[in-house]
């Protein structure tokens, strides 16, 4: 059962990486890539201030801040360049990969003989570590949803999730979009930034290829979450659908590895739970009707689709 | 309102070209001028193309003009962006999705609407009081959405998003009314209950308004003035006493008579 454990405490860490893609991607709508240079910015930003000795709280918040200043970057290119949002991501992440090199000085950082969150926390409480990641994943995860609960209800927040809706009708009514946007950014790579700093603290190491194929990571979680979790309204409970989602994704990883599968195998593995994750949303939704709601978001959906197609 | 005898829109001499430099130029805006004194309900009426829509576009600030000077109430607003422009301005659009957001709920879309032209700060974006507010607003449209408040607007018909945006429009008593075939999607029924509603806000609110029309009689039936757009100029502007008299055969003759043009190609359009 330990690996299980394992795996529900590695995606707790993931859960933050998640929430950061669901409000670019849902929130937003903005399919932004610069997600994989900003976990390692937080994983390369956390470990190098650790291995100066800093606190190990104050240099997850300096990795938060730093993700957020990719995020401004990737909301700067597209808002004030006009840059489309694909290539405003990937241009960020592609620049982040020379800068995590600066920082880190090398391709591996070794937290090994440092203190972490994690050593200090164990033995200060004495508890193992397994424990401790789960009790400290749970608590961030729920501290980061709440902070999310309340900012999306403020009117800053309501005009962020407007200008992910319905950007003209947010200028008629006196949003600047642009700062809206690049708000949303900023708050989304600063969470996967986060989650990068929780990451090399747990593993005990940092590296610069540990955000290669995490933007999938996250798209998996918030399908997987969204598909069981596709009757909430609740806000609260969405997003802890996107982190049931990512613990789901964990512990399908874990099983894979404890049972002497391949590691080259977790990629089918992930394909094979998102397409049951989608068989099972449509097969509640056929029984369970539909909600007009839904049907008629869809068709929005559709519309603009359709609109920006023929642009 | 106005401190001095502004008027409250003036379009001094705008021009808009589309696709300039190039074979494809299309002049929109030619040179017009308007003004609009406190209180104006204008209709606007013209072909397809007349460049109806570019006009109201241009006064929100969808897009710079390249030249001529746009004054909101003696304020020159001709390089204020579109969204700091919104401050005095309430606009509804011809696509009933354009003016709403579809996944948030009445309520939350009402809110949005009141911080029009105001900075949005970290407090809750609703209180009880403004929900009080709404729900009596609401109820005034006579659609049942004051029972409906937490509804997302997606779930609402074309009608009742039209009359929500209309709400939302005059929340904050705009200094302008921009309404652009706002009734032009909808069944006759419905269109005559959004139009009723439009006289309403206006009224109450002592408003000024655009509209634009391709029904020539709303356009004589409602407001106190009406235009008539050929080619990005007015070519015919009444008001008061001989708009009251105006009939639909009396407007399609002077149309033929003030643009030199055979009528017949845009009889279809300006649908009697
Ligand atoms: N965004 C735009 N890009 C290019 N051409 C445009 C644009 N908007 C309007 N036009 C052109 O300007 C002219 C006037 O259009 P418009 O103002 O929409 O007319 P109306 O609303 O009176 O039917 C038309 O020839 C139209 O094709
Ligand atoms: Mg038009």
């Amino acid at each position: 059962m330990d690996f299980v454990l394992k795996g529900i405490a590695q995606g707790l860490i993931w859960a933050l990486l998640a929430l950061g893609v669901y409000l670019s991607y849902r929130i937003l709508d903005f399919a932004d890539l610069s997600c994989e240079g900003s976990i390692t910015l937080g994983a390369s930003v956390a470990s190098i201030l650790l291995t100066k000795n800093m606190n190990p709280v104050l240099a997850i918040l300096i990795a938060f801040l730093a993700g957020c200043v990719a995020g401004t970057v990737t909301g700067l290119l597209h808002t004030k360049l006009k840059i489309p949002p694909i290539l405003s991501g990937i241009l960020t992440m592609t620049a982040l990969f020379s800068i995590n090199l600066h920082i880190m000085g090398s391709a591996n950082i070794q937290l090994n003989s440092v203190p972490t969150l994690y050593t200090t926390l164990t033995s200060a409480l004495d508890i193992n570590k397994t424990t401790l990641s789960l009790i400290l994943g749970t608590c961030v995860c729920l501290l980061v949803m709440a902070a999310l609960y309340w900012f999306f209800g403020t009117e800053l927040g309501a005009g962020i999730r407007a200008t992910g809706i319905n950007e003209k009708m947010c200028r008629a009514q006196g949003i600047n979009t642009d700062t809206t946007k690049i708000i949303g950014l900023a708050l989304s790579n600063g969470l996967i930034a986060l989650s990068g700093a929780f990451l090399c603290q747990y593993q005990g190491y940092a590296n610069i290829n540990l955000g290669v194929g995490s933007i999938v990571i996250g798209l998996a979680s918030i399908i997987i979450g969204e598909a069981i979790f596709s009757k909430v309204k609740n806000f609260f409970l969405t997003l802890g659908g996107i982190v049931v989602g990512a613990v789901l994704y964990r512990i399908v990883v874990a099983v894979v590895l404890y049972f002497d599968m391949s590691t080259d195998d977790v990629k089918i593995m992930t394909a094979a739970v998102v397409i049951v994750a989608l068989c099972i949303s449509r097969y509640a939704n056929k029984f369970g009707k539909k909600s007009s709601a839904e049907k008629q978001t869809s068709d929005d959906e559709q519309k603009r689709k359709e609109k920006r197609e023929n642009v | 309102m106005s401190e001095q005898n502004n008027p409250m829109l003036s379009l001094q001499e705008i021009t808009k070209a589309f696709y300039s430099g190039t074979i494809n130029e299309k002049i929109a805006l030619d040179h017009l001028s308007l003004d609009l004194q406190p209180g104006d309900f204008v209709t606007v009426i013209g072909g397809n193309g007349a460049g109806k829509s570019t006009l109201l576009n241009a006064a929100a600030g969808a897009f710079p003009i390249d030249k001529g000077n746009i004054l909101i109430d003696g304020i020159n607003v001709t390089k204020l962006a579109e969204h700091k422009r919104a401050k005095y301005i309430g606009r509804v659009f011809q696509d009933p999705m354009t003016g709403t957001a579809a996944n948030m709920q009445i309520e939350e879309n009402l809110a949005i609407a009141a911080r029009r032209g105001r900075t949005r700060t970290l407090k809750w974006s609703i209180t009880a009081a403004e929900r009080k507010q709404y729900r009596d607003m609401l109820a005034m449209l006579d659609l049942g959405l004051e029972d409906r408040m937490t509804a997302k607007v997606g779930l609402l018909s074309g009608g009742q998003r039209q009359a929500l945006t209309l709400l939302m429009a005059t929340l904050t008593q705009p200094k302008l009314l921009l309404l652009d075939e706002h009734t032009a999607a909808l069944d006759p029924k419905t269109a005559a209950k959004v139009l009723e509603i439009s006289d309403k806000l206006i009224e109450q609110n002592k408003l000024t308004a655009l509209m634009v029309t391709h029904n020539m009689k709303d356009a004589i039936a409602h407001g106190n003035r009406l235009i008539m757009m050929h080619n990005g100029r007015v070519i015919f502007d009444v008001s008061g006493e001989e708009k009251r008299n105006l009939t639909v055969d009396a407007l399609i003759e002077k149309f033929s008579q003030t643009s030199g043009e055979e009528f017949a190609s845009d009889r279809a359009l300006l649908s009697k």
